[in-house]
């Protein structure tokens, strides 16, 4: 005989005194969402091998593949010239990983589930990039103790060299919004990672390497006033002491300004677009 | 007191496609309700809207009388979502997965301990809890996903095609899992393309295609509204089949259909329970002896064959079950 199987069996009552989810207060929010992201990476042994494996091979290969080519630019020997670029440049390469990372939440549906709870849009990406931001520290400082073994030493004062570091980390963050919006734009992981490969011209056609100088004229134009030289060069004045002036033509504060200009720009346009994005996902 | 879910004439275009044309609903609050319809209806789009995910272009939709455009926040209050796919963190463990919904439903650290707790043994994780979510089987990932979206204790739950790619094994776990959270008294929103899912699921159905409310009603209403009832009866063998078969046909009600795999002989009853004694009287008089005979409603398959037109193509998937019409008895019994 046929039963009769659907729910229709007597429910209790909705629970009394079940309040409404307040929802978490801005940093708890945020910080539950960078908690995540970090647990992933630190529980994830080939994201950080990759990382940083990656960064410091090429480092290797730089320092003595290229530096025996060129052991001396001008007044600076390569591996003073070479590790400041090497590391501004490595927040790029560090900070890719964000922009697959927010691809592969947008797919996995976690941001629809975060996006369904009391909670403010904004606390989601701030949640995010400051994740990202740590790693992107991180990447800094371990290639920046690759920097000093192979050879790389501080021309300038410590405060100096500290506020470089510090100048580098926010350079970081800073691309880590445009990376984010990036993932979220780009939609899927794979189109993600493609877009992802803007960093090739960012970090090659800059100082990072080799000086603008020796590059065809039409090159250096982008090259000269792109938001990579700024930084590198703003870094490598702070540690590269009277020499990397003289050979730079220019004070810290030149670069300084311009490369904070550009941190400015990229949160202010890329801040809006992700979570413009986030909304319309 | 306000119904759970009203909506006036919902419309959303994605591009050139309209997902949602003039959709209008009213749905009261204390039912496990499912919107049932097949790809392409408009049940995600219409879900989403619900969960303050997506807005529409036009209407209004207000659920427990708050409005998702101007008010979401107050809606994400009430509710909990799990989505098409489980949302849940590979590389955290079942508890930490948990631990984080609740906090960001707003819980202090303590509460959050304890609701996560509860729902790991609600969900039958608790020897999962705290193993990485990465050894976790389908079913328990899907389980684990509609645990977080009850951790907040929501007014209203979500679910979104709960168990779209799951095994039939698990299936059966999260259907264990959505029943319970309904006899809890948790209030059901879900959507499917199979039917037995609502059948078994739902004390209410909401039918929708190309965007629109189709048809509604409990499973009951929405099957008498298919057509007759269906006298059914087995035999032992086929030609003990197709003597009962003849027995059926000499009757004049209609012609009756056959299933030699499965030695089944239907007849479509319009006279319902009235006509059965007749039709046991006439095979007693034949000598056709039959195994067991039942009377049954049609099924959910049959009703929305003739609401729609067609059906809901739910048969091409590795997850649904046999859609022959016997099998909601069997599942059943």
């Amino acid at each position: 005989m046929t039963v009769d199987i659907t729910l229709d069996r007597p429910r209790p009552a909705r629970p009394v005194g079940v309040a409404e989810n307040g929802g978490a207060p801005y940093l708890v929010a945020s910080c539950q969402v960078a908690a995540r992201t970090l647990k992933k990476f630190v529980r994830t042994p080939a994201l950080i091998v990759a990382g940083t494996a990656q960064g410091v091979l090429f480092l290797l290969i730089f320092r003595y593949v290229f530096g025996g080519a060129v052991a001396h630019l001008g007044t600076l020997t390569y591996v003073d010239f070479l590790v400041p670029g090497f590391v501004v440049t490595g927040v790029l390469f560090q900070g890719m990983g964000a922009a697959s990372g927010v691809a592969d939440d947008l797919e996995g549906g976690l941001f629809d589930r975060l996006r369904s709870l009391p909670i403010r849009l904004l606390s989601i990406i701030t949640g995010r990039v400051g994740a990202d931001s740590t790693l992107v520290a991180w990447g800094v400082l371990v290639m920046t103790a690759v920097g000093f073994a192979v050879g790389f030493r501080n021309g300038g004062s410590v405060p100096d060299a500290l506020a470089a570091l510090g100048l580098t980390i926010l350079y970081g963050f800073a691309f880590v919004w445009m990376f984010i919006a990036m993932g979220l734009a780009a939609g899927s992981p794979q189109a993600a990672q493609g877009l992802s490969f803007l960093v090739f011209p960012l970090s090659f056609v800059s100082s990072a390497y080799v000086p603008v100088a020796t590059m065809p004229g039409w090159m250096q134009g982008f090259a000269t006033n792109q938001p990579m030289t700024q930084m590198v060069n703003t870094v490598r004045l702070l540690t590269g002491g009277p020499g990397a002036e003289q050979l730079l033509g220019h004070s810290v504060s030149y670069y300084l300004v311009r490369s904070l200009l550009w941190s400015v720009g990229l949160v202010v346009v890329f801040a809006p677009l992700a979570v413009w994005k986030l909304k319309r996902s | 007191m306000h119904a759970l879910i009203e909506a006036h004439g919902l419309s959303k275009k994605f591009g050139k496609v309209e997902a949602l044309s003039g959709l209008t609903l009213t749905l009261p609050a204390g039912k496990a309700v499912a919107i049932l319809g097949p790809n392409g209806a408009g049940k995600t789009t219409f879900i989403r809207m619900v969960a303050t995910l997506i807005q529409p272009d036009h209407g209004t939709l207000m659920v427990s009388g708050r409005d998702v455009v101007r008010d979401p926040m107050a809606v994400r209050r009430m509710i909990g979502l799990a989505g098409q796919s489980a949302a849940v963190e590979e590389m955290m463990t079942g508890r930490e997965n948990l631990m984080m919904v609740a906090r960001l439903y707003g819980q202090r650290r303590s509460e959050a301990v304890a609701s996560s707790g509860r729902i790991l043994e609600q969900m039958d994780l608790v020897d999962a809890a705290d193993r990485w979510v990465k050894t976790y089987s389908g079913g328990m990932r899907r389980r684990l996903d509609l645990g977080a979206s009850l951790v907040g204790s929501p007014r209203l739950l979500l679910l979104d095609e709960p168990t779209t790619g799951l095994d039939p094994g698990s299936r059966n776990e999260v259907w264990d899992g959505i029943r319970e959270m309904s006899w809890a008294g948790t209030d059901i929103l879900l959507t499917t393309q199979y039917l037995d899912e609502a059948d078994h699921l739902a004390a209410y159905i909401v039918i929708i295609d190309g965007g629109r409310v189709i048809a509604q009603g409990t499973p009951d209403e929405l099957k008498s509204r298919a057509g007759a009832d269906m006298v059914e009866l087995h035999t032992v063998d086929v030609p003990t089949m197709q003597r009962a078969a003849e027995v059926l046909g000499s009757l004049g009600i209609a012609e009756p259909s056959t299933d030699p795999a499965t030695r089944r002989c239907s007849l479509a009853a319009p006279g319902g329970s009235r006509l059965l004694p007749v039709v046991v009287r006439a095979l007693d008089d034949a000598a056709v002896p039959v195994e067991d005979i039942t009377l049954r409603r049609p099924t959910l398959d049959e009703v929305f064959l003739a609401l729609t037109g067609h059906t809901t193509g739910s048969t091409t998937t590795t997850t649904t079950t046999d859609t022959d019409p016997t099998s909601p008895e069997e599942d059943a019994a």
